[in-house]
């Protein structure tokens, strides 16, 4: 047992799931929220930090229900957030190509590709509401893919053998995000919004156990100031560039989760990282980030290495019979498309034999040539084209007579803020939306499903649950203290930053902080390797707080100093992520211990003894985190081994 | 490679500014433009300088946030091609390389690098979108949209509002931010309803956001990383026209 590392504390119900069955739970739910009438919302605020997909089509939603919203984005316009970079597509149970989907097929395979530690309430509302996501998206004016007939098209995505993902060419997520932006702009010119664009959230208000409002800092000026409200909304996207490197965009952060978490808003599997095997390999010391290839890919690419390890000849004199395409050797039902953690982790074992390719051996190649010969090069460039474009920008290699190189990248993180039914966490009055939160995934995300959550938790379960919060809770104003107190935080942290004037600089940090994390906490973990980094993570931090530099004054626009609030919260999770992976000594998604695997190096998961999602409670600084569990219960769909063989 | 920079520093936006030189020596070709200059910053930092303030995010060719007007060409030399993707090995070993913000009236530069670009969200404000409230949506399917028509939408709302059009335009103009809305939103027949009020007032907006008027100088095109065409003006024009003698203005 790990004992010294943690405090194991009570077992969390799972609040406000309704009984009955899983086709009325919704329903119910909704009939038994208490509404709030359109004169009062009017005097209720909401403030929302985060206009992504989960943020923005809150924001909108709410804002036409006729409530006063506030809302927050670090970005210069709303229209960037990270939901921006999605490329493959949105999945929806619509059985538009009558290909035998449903509602209960995209519950069954999301609640299997999560490999069992999801909730399945959560999963069957998700499966249900994709379809209403698609109805709303078209109504808006997104410019989905359509046949010749003028109906819309569909594509496949790992993990799944039915064609329900819905996608606009490789840039999916922008025609997207960008619906949710229009209405929300629109709601902004209605004056039901208020909008603050280079703001950062720091620090929550915190009254009588309740959130009440931020503080937050105009990101232009440096001015320090508190905004109140009746609930908060998080909205504000994953962290997975605790490593540094990751296909997630620049500024991506942890930090509005983070001070939730030290108010006592549990922190769910925060070791659950996914692990895209499609990425543009690292090409120097210079690269600041990675760079997704959709997945959408592997529909056409067929993915290989050469059989002999060390063969460096040029992939087109490598014959077809030295070729090993492992995927559709090892996974013949699934082949080329197996879910993410699979095909991740199969890459970096026959990296692991000497047979990866280009520069480092870390790659392999994704091949087109059959494709392109089975299709014509104009189909395949119909398809794929801007991110065959995007690939020869970056390497400087032409995928059409070469194939790409890909290696594994962290991409997606399936952790987050816990939250019950109602998207609520456990601090009262704080509501925490899409990749945020560590709802419906599970350890394992499957492709085009988090554009699905995000814009469900925004568009339709919040605005139906947060009525029922307001409405049920008599909220006065604020207390001029709780405010102050607020805000002393924010700004002796930003002084103490400031005052430090070391002389290693942020990004060194940063750096050093991820390779500690995907070296012992990336594709495979050990016990061992997670017991290193449990001993340099604490040391780096304390480095950290001696070392530092942060350049500039906290009164004007100052990039290091954004950067250095959120690497100093990034060195506080990494340590809570290693717990959590140390803690679950089984494997299942994207955690995958190479102490438990099956003869033929599968991931064996303990259903018995980790079916549970872990909530990790804060205890204070200096302080073991504590665990509580949250018992995982499988009416519908019975555990059984992932297989995609 | 080695190369020698020439940077556009303002503290703020009171300040004159100015462009100052700095060399770099060990900078690998295949960085793109913004690893380059991070490697710059980490320097600058070492040496107890300031860092140089500049927009990025996504890196990834898509959000629109990066910017910088590199050797007098928004984004650089590279046709279709944001900052964030144009890598070095598209520069000479030794060359200098000019970084200026973008400039227009109607995008005050904030600090260095980093201009305010909020009017466009202003403009999308005044008209760009479908009003389309939630959960009253019909079925997907009930209204087919003819391929070309949403092949043709797809290619107009590509646009990343990145602002190199109005940087690239001797008059400073949003036409083609602005015609690639108009295009995207006209096109679908979800937009037609709002279609004529939509073009006068974006219209309207962007002129009192001090946008200049477009001249079919064609520098925005060139210089769009998407490759938004000049047609899109057209339809914007037309669209405002018909608007106006229609009697459809408001
Ligand atoms: C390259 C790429 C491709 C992808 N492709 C797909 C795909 O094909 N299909 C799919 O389903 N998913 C895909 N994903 C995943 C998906 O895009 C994200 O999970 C999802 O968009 C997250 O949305 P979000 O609204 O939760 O957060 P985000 O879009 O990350 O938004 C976060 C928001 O919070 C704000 N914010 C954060 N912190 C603060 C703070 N402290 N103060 C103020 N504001 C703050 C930011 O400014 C931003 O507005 C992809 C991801 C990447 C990186
Ligand atoms: S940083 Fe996003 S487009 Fe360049």
């Amino acid at each position: 047992m790990n004992d010294e590392l943690y405090d194991i504390g009570d077992p969390v119900v799972d609040g406000k799931v309704p009984a009955g069955p899983i086709e009325d739970r919704w329903t119910t739910r909704k009939f038994e929220a208490k509404q709030i009438n359109p004169a009062n919302k009017r005097k209720k605020k909401i403030i929302i930090i985060g206009t992504g997909l989960a943020g923005g089509s809150a924001g909108a939603t709410l804002g036409e229900a006729g409530y006063h919203v506030q809302q927050f984005c670090f970005q210069d316009s709303p229209r960037r957030a990270h939901s921006i970079a999605a490329q493959g597509g949105i999945n929806a149970a619509k059985n538009y190509r009558n290909d035998g989907d449903s509602v209960y097929r995209l519950f069954y395979e999301t609640v299997k590709g999560g490999d069992f530690r999801s909730r399945e309430s959560n999963v069957y509302r998700l499966a249900d509401i994709s379809r209403n996501i698609i109805d709303q998206c078209v109504a808006q004016g997104v410019p989905f893919a359509r046949e010749y007939g003028g109906l819309l098209d569909n594509r496949s995505f790992g993990g799944t053998q039915v064609s329900r993902t819905f996608y606009a060419r490789g840039q999916t997520g922008q025609q997207l995000l960008l619906g949710a932006y229009q209405a929300l702009m629109r709601q902004v010119e209605m004056g039901n919004v208020e909008l603050f664009p280079r703001h950062e959230m720091l620090d929550l208000i915190m009254e009588d156990g309740r959130a009440r409002g931020v503080v937050v800092r105009n990101l232009i000026n440096g001015e320090v100031k508190n905004y109140t409200a009746d609930a908060v909304v998080l909205a504000s996207g994953g962290y997975g560039n605790v490593y540094f490197l990751s296909t997630n965009a620049m500024g991506s952060n942890v930090t509005a989760s983070w001070r939730a978490h030290r108010h006592g808003a549990l922190f769910a599997n925060p070791c659950y990282t996914q692990i895209h095997p499609t990425c543009i390999p690292v090409s120097g010391d210079h690269q600041s980030k990675l760079t997704l290839m959709s997945e959408s890919l592997r529909n056409d690419g067929r993915v290989w290495v050469p059989k002999k390890g060390g063969d460096d000849r040029r992939p087109a004199d490598i014959p077809e019979d030295e070729r090993d395409y492992y995927l559709e050797r090892i996974y013949p039902s699934f082949g080329n498309l197996v879910p993410r953690d699979i095909a991740s982790r199969a890459a970096k074992n026959v990296c692991d034999e000497g047979r990866g390719v280009g520069p480092g051996g870390l790659g392999v190649y994704l091949d087109f040539a059959d494709a392109i010969g089975r299709l014509g090069r104009d189909k395949v460039e119909a398809k794929y084209g801007n991110l065959f474009e995007m690939y020869e920008r970056i390497t400087g290699e032409n995928p059409y007579d070469t194939p790409m190189r890909i290696y594994p990248a962290v991409h997606y993180t399936m952790g987050g803020l816990w939250v019950d039914y109602d998207l609520e966490s456990t601090v009262p009055g704080l509501f925490v939306i899409g990749e945020a939160n560590f709802s419906d995934h599970g350890a394992n995300r499957l492709g085009a499903s988090a554009l699905m959550q995000g814009l469900a938790d925004g568009y339709f379960v919040l605005p139906a649950t947060i009525n029922d919060y307001i409405a049920r809770n008599a909220l006065p104003p604020v207390a001029d203290t709780a405010i102050a107190e607020a805000e002393e935080r924010v700004n002796g942290r930003i002084d103490k930053l400031l005052s430090i004037d070391g002389d290693r600089s942020v990004d060194s940090f940063h750096r050093e902080l991820g390779h500690i994390m995907w070296e012992y906490c990336g594709m495979e973990r050990t016990e061992e390797g997670l017991r290193k980094a449990l001993e340099l993570i604490p040391a780096l931090r304390e480095e950290f707080w001696t070392r530092v530099k942060v350049t500039g004054k906290g009164e004007e626009l100052n990039q290091q100093l954004e950067k250095a609030g959120r690497v100093a919260d990034f060195l506080e999770l990494g340590e809570l992520m290693v717990i959590d992976a140390l803690h679950r000594s089984e494997s299942c998604g994207g955690h995958f211990r190479a102490e438990s695997q099956d003869d033929e190096g599968e991931a064996k998961r303990d259903d018995d003894a980790f079916g549970y999602v872990a909530a990790w409670g804060w205890q204070g600084e200096g302080a073991r985190p504590v665990l509580r569990k949250e018992t995982l219960n499988f009416e519908y769909v019975k555990p059984t081994q992932r297989s995609y063989k | 490679m080695k190369l020698t920079l020439r940077v556009w520093r303002q503290s703020g936006p009171r300040d004159k500014g100015g462009m100052v030189e700095y060399k770099l020596d060990d900078i690998s070709p295949d960085a793109s433009f913004l690893e380059m200059l991070d490697v710059l910053n980490e320097k600058l930092i070492a040496d107890g300088g300031e860092p140089v303030a500049f927009d990025h995010d996504c890196r990834e060719g898509i959000c629109g946030m990066c910017s910088l007007v590199i050797n007098g060409t928004p984004h650089g030399p590279e046709r279709n091609t944001t900052t964030c993707q144009l890598h070095m090995r598209k520069f000479r070993d030794g060359e200098v390389i000019d970084v200026e913000p973008w400039r227009a009236k109607a995008f005050p530069v904030v600090k260095d690098l980093v201009v305010d670009r909020s009017a466009f969200d202003r403009i999308i404000q005044s008209g760009g979108y479908i009003t389309a409230p939630t959960g009253t949506a019909p079925e997907a399917h009930a209204a087919p949209v003819p391929k070309p028509d949403a092949d043709a939408a797809f290619e107009a709302a590509e646009c990343i509002g990145c602002g190199a059009c109005v940087a690239a335009c001797p008059n400073g103009s949003a036409a083609l931010f602005l015609g690639a809305k108009i295009t995207h939103l006209g096109l679908m027949p979800q937009g037609q309803p709002e279609r004529w009020d939509r073009a006068v007032s974006m219209l309207d907006t962007h002129d009192g956001e001090g946008f200049g008027g477009c001249t079919n100088t064609g520098e925005c095109t060139v210089a769009c990383p998407k490759g938004i065409g000049l047609d899109v003006i057209g339809r914007l024009n037309g669209d405002y026209l018909k608007a106006s003698a229609g009697g459809k203005k408001k």
